[in-house]
């Protein structure tokens, strides 16, 4: 398809950067404020060729998803975090299975069924630490629509690249908020796709990882004879409860995604190359904070942006750098506070400023300029 | 132009949303200024006080939602009380004036417009749905923030089944712009 340009919301600007970078197959249970993306692909994957599906809950959802990979398509899910809370059974299991999926989380405020329509960003280490074991995530975190596009497409590359699961995470407001989109022709678009086997059936070991640590993957029905399972597994896929299997396998599983980290992790530096005071930010409050720090450079104060387009793996080289430039961090994140202990304990002894915001609307910019005034007389 | 905040209020229903979406894609596929248009609204699928914003800007915009709007429509009463703060002092105030009463203290610098949106859907267009399509006429008349023949456009792509009314309504919202617009010179 050419070209195509539209006033959309984030939500949409995902499910088309999702059929973009090839997506066919979306296992869905609406939820606010995701719904739009579900019913967005109900309408486009069938256009495509593709398979929409909803099911009767987000278990069901996105444990169809892992299978749909494994049937050779690109496959997605998206909620919000009450849906997340119970896909992190089934997360756990396509980190083990090394089966690509996207999962979508649009951030509404939490715990539990919490404020249903407006945004926030408490989702952060759910994402890292929800399912149970010893595991890396990738987490994307898109702060326009332009964003949820590209950054989609980004997320079904990793995804197929590394095999694992990938979260876009955004807030609220980048998922509900319209603005304009260019959709590019085709042509122009890099894919990533997973590798498949090309040894002889007999000699196909569906979980020996190649030298990037990631394994080829062949697609359930082929001629290749295999089986995945939760279970700790070898080489063959056949379950074992020896030490040496589960410490290798879990070190694979961690190291293919930290020994690639430079590949994955994307920052964007703003106004920081003579800066003493360095905010970290992502989705919408990355948006205050580069008015802030524009409005802080016209008082004198000089302020800059290190904004977290990846927040998983941990760009802790991004930080480190950060906190030997500057005197001092803000974090401001529409939380209590999730990044920031990252951001802490990496940036230390550079002193680290936490602001908050546990609810819908995020920091303002007077607000975070403030903060920078504070921070600076100190 | 730089950062121009507008933000609609009403109640679920209304087409406050659906106003300012029309209006973000305007200013955005036809005028190609930036524009981010957001909306606020509770659980409820009908009723509760709504609102929608856009920003509109030469420039790239950062912060997406408004703060400081510098013109306010205004479709119900409950959603005067809740959003009218913030509105600038020379800013501009329209309101359904009859579901809007002015109720609170506004400095007289702000220039507030009334028009009979409802009214003219409901008799002169013969549809309620047609209220916020008489708005936007008004609305583009009295701040000239749109093209009028982008709003045009964009209305008629939009809903070509509903061409022949959202035309009327537009036509008719525009007039009472123009009227209201000339009482307050």
């Amino acid at each position: 398809m050419p070209e195509r340009v539209m006033f959309t919301m984030g939500d949409i600007a995902c499910a088309e950067g999702a059929l973009s970078a090839g997506c066919r197959y979306f296992g869905g249970y609406p939820i606010t404020p995701a719904t739009e993306i579900a019913e967005w692909m109900s309408i486009r994957m069938p256009q495509e060729g593709g398979a929409y599906v909803q099911y009767e809950d987000e278990i069901a959802a996105i444990t169809s998803v892992i299978g749909a990979s494994w049937t050779g398509a690109k496959s997605m899910t998206a909620t919000s975090g009450p849906g997340v809370s119970l896909m992190l059974e089934a997360v756990g299991l396509a980190v083990m299975t090394e089966t690509p999926l996207v999962l979508v989380n649009i951030m509404r405020g939490g715990p539990s069924t919490g404020q249903p329509t407006r945004g926030q960003q408490g989702d952060i280490m759910q994402a890292k630490w929800g399912s149970h074991g010893d595991y890396q995530i990738i987490a994307l975190t898109p702060a326009s629509v332009q964003e949820m596009f590209d950054q989609t497409v980004q997320a079904f590359n990793l995804a197929e690249k590394y095999r694992t699961p990938v979260f876009v995470l955004a807030d609220e407001t980048v998922g509900h908020m319209r603005e304009r989109l260019v959709i590019p022709d085709e042509k122009d678009l890099k894919l990533e796709n997973r590798k498949t086997p090309t040894v002889d059936p007999e000699d196909y070991l569906p979980f020996k990882a190649d030298d990037d640590l990631v394994p080829p993957m062949a697609v359930f029905g082929s001629k290749y004879q295999f089986y995945a399972t939760g279970l700790t597994h070898d080489e063959r896929g056949y379950p074992s409860d020896k030490e040496n299997v589960q410490i290798e396998l879990v070190t694979r599983l961690q190291n293919k995604i930290l020994h690639n980290a430079d590949k994955i992790i994307d920052v964007e530096r703003i106004e920081l190359d003579d800066a003493k005071i360095g905010v970290i930010a992502y989705g919408t409050p990355s948006r205050s904070a580069k008015k802030a720090i524009k409005d802080a450079r016209e008082e004198g104060i000089k302020a800059g942006l290190l904004r977290l387009k990846t927040v998983w793996p941990f760009p802790e080289e991004q930080v480190a750098r950060l906190a030997s430039e500057v005197d001092h961090i803000i974090v401001a994140e529409q939380n209590l506070g999730q990044v920031y202990h990252m951001v802490k304990a990496t940036a230390a002894p550079t002193p680290v400023h936490l602001m908050s915001k546990p609810a819908g609307m995020p920091q303002l910019p007077h607000e975070i300029l403030a903060k920078l005034r504070d921070v600076n007389s100190m | 132009m730089s950062r121009y905040e507008v933000r609609i209020g009403g109640f679920g229903g209304q087409g406050v949303v659906t106003m300012a979406v029309v209006a973000g894609e305007t200013a955005s596929l036809y005028d190609k200024k930036y524009v981010v248009q957001t909306q606020s609204y509770g659980p409820e699928a009908r009723g509760g006080a709504s609102k929608s914003e856009i920003v509109i800007s030469d420039d790239e915009i950062d912060f997406p939602k408004v703060q400081t709007p510098d013109v306010f429509v205004v479709l119900s009463r409950a959603a005067f009380l809740a959003y009218v703060d913030g509105l600038k002092d020379d800013g501009i105030l329209i309101i359904d004036e009859d579901l809007v009463k002015i109720e609170s203290e506004l400095p007289d610098t702000v220039k507030v417009y009334k028009i009979p949106a409802t009214r003219i859907a409901d008799k002169e267009v013969g549809s309620k749905q047609a209220t916020n399509v008489v708005m936007l006429g008004a609305f583009a008349v009295i701040t000239k923030v749109l093209s009028l023949e982008g709003l045009k456009a964009r209305i008629e792509e939009k809903w070509p089944r509903f061409l022949k009314s959202n035309m009327l309504a537009l036509e008719l919202g525009m007039k009472a712009g123009e009227e209201a617009l000339a009482k307050a010179a």
